[in-house]
């Protein structure tokens, strides 16, 4: 489990996956308006929220991530049209399926977050930062070979 | 089953296949294999009996890249299977000569060894027309085995004896549907997320890795799977740890839903007995309600959901109001 060194308390990794068009702007509008969201929150910039495959969500929890967002376009507004669309539906499937097998169902979400949405992103990553704070460390799909 | 040898041997005969595709007797009553006929001769060694649970349709694949046409002979639930691969291109159906052939249920060896039956050394009485119940041969003496207790899983969960494609018909199908294909899914989700992990933990940690599920699967037909690269941890090799088993087993399901038409093969050929349809079925359930009723290999010409969508479908955070309590 990750410790702040000072205080000795969870310090969760955070993956965001974010799209380049809307919601990597939005992470930038956020930081340029000195909006603050927490320093846990990594975020991994793609093409389109629809470039997301689920591996890439399997695959941050097994190196460590005690949660995982992924934030794109709006539907309707995806810059390639309907990429989200398909994402959404991916998404949906398959946090269903982390929850049948018992993944704690907090630990995964998918927002939409416009370019011009600074505030709804830094608001976002607040709340779900004190969600994965409040769900603890994650411990069922973590690659044991991964720790110290 | 002689009949079916009978008009194989015509249709090579008369030149309309050049080989044919099915089942040949095994080394045990209760193993016969997948295997090509090219001439009368071999026919003789043909069978079509309770324990030809194998789905011939991904074989096709193959054999649509050959010379001439084959004959394949498919179960009802195999026809969905051959639909399925007709809509990704994956098999010419002028290629293929299907006789749909009767199905009243097929066996599991695994079923009898459970009733506590070992030695086995012969199993009679699994013909389609054959009697209610099977005879068991062992080195202990014989037992009678009900038919429909010595049945796979999948056979009581039956989506019909109706064959969704095929050129002529030979022989009678049974009705085994006798159990909710959803029920045990739901009994799952009704659980703790606590109980889930332990459950899935439990039936996970037996896999061994073979890759049997993946290799016999028709919806897993990619010519190249990502379970083979070797830029991925988990390539063909026995899980390291807890979380590969997982990766392993949410990836494949994920990567045939929508196309899985719930053949169960996978189930049928996995050697550690786990319920890999418990995964399948999951998605096929949530996909039935979240975007409407949809049989992967109904028809050829249908497009798959996750490869589909509406304006109005629901956001990934109906997970939460759906999921674990
Ligand atoms: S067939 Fe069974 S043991 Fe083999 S890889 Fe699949 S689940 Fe694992
Ligand atoms: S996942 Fe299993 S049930 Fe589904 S198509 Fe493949 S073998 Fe058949
Ligand atoms: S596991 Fe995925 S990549 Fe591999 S054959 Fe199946 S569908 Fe294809």
């Amino acid at each position: 489990m990750p410790l702040n060194e000072k205080t000795g308390e969870f310090t969760p990794k955070i993956v965001a996956f974010c799209c380049n068009w809307c919601s990597y702007a939005g992470a930038d509008l956020a930081g340029s308006s000195r909006l603050a969201y927490p320093a846990e929150v990594k975020i991994i910039r793609v093409p389109c929220s629809c470039r997301v495959n689920p591996m890439f969500i399997l695959r941050a929890f097994e190196k460590g991530a005690d949660g995982v967002i992924l934030c794109g376009c709006h539907p309707g507004d995806c810059h390639y049209s309907t990429g989200n669309y398909y994402a959404r539906r991916r998404m949906t499937l398959l946090f269903s399926m982390l929850d049948y097998i018992g993944v704690e169902k907090g630990r995964t979400r998918v927002e939409w977050v416009s370019a011009a949405e600074g505030v709804k992103f830094s608001t976002t990553m607040n709340e779900f930062a004190a969600k994965i704070h409040e769900l603890g460390p994650n411990v069922r799909l973590e690659d044991l070979r991964c720790k110290n | 089953m002689q009949e079916l040898i009978n008009r194989a041997k015509e249709l090579l005969a008369d030149g309309t296949v050049v080989r044919v595709l099915g089942w040949r007797k095994g080394d045990m009553d209760y193993n016969p294999e997948v295997a090509y006929f090219n001439s009368a001769e071999e026919l003789d060694n043909f069978v079509y009996d309770g324990f030809c649970g194998a789905n011939l349709s991904k074989y096709m694949i193959e054999a649509s890249k050959l010379e001439g046409k084959t004959l394949v002979f498919l179960k009802p639930c195999d026809t969905y299977s051959f639909n399925q691969l007709l809509c990704e291109h994956r098999v010419d159906r002028d290629k293929a000569y299907i006789i749909g052939v009767g199905c009243r249920g097929k066996l599991d060896i695994e079923k009898v060894k459970a009733q506590g039956i070992s030695g086995i050394t012969a199993v009679s009485g699994t013909e389609l027309d054959g009697p209610d119940s099977i005879k068991v041969s062992t080195i202990y003496g014989d037992f009678d085995v009900a038919y429909t207790d010595a049945m796979l899983e999948r056979c009581h969960v039956c989506k019909g004896k109706e064959h969704k494609i095929y050129d002529e018909l030979i022989g009678e199908s049974k009705d085994t549907h006798d159990m909710d294909r959803m029920a045990a899914v739901a009994a799952i989700e009704a659980m703790s997320p606590t109980e889930k992990f332990a459950y899935f933990q439990a039936e996970l940690s037996k896999c061994i890795r073979c890759n049997a599920c993946r290799n016999v699967c028709p919806a897993c037909s990619c010519r190249k799977c990502v379970f083979d690269s070797t830029k991925f941890d988990s390539q063909q090799k026995a899980n390291v740890d807890s979380f590969e088993e997982k990766m392993f087993h949410i990836i494949r399901a994920f990567h045939v839903a929508g196309r899985c038409t719930d053949c169960g093969e996978c189930s049928r050929v996995c050697p550690q007995g786990i319920p890999l349809h418990l995964f399948n079925r999951k998605f096929i359930k949530d996909i039935d309600e979240l975007y409407g009723k949809y049989q992967a290999g109904e028809t050829a010409d249908q497009r798959a959901p996750l490869v589909n969508f509406t304006f109005g479908d629901a956001e990934p955070s109906i997970v939460n109001e759906r999921g674990s309590k």
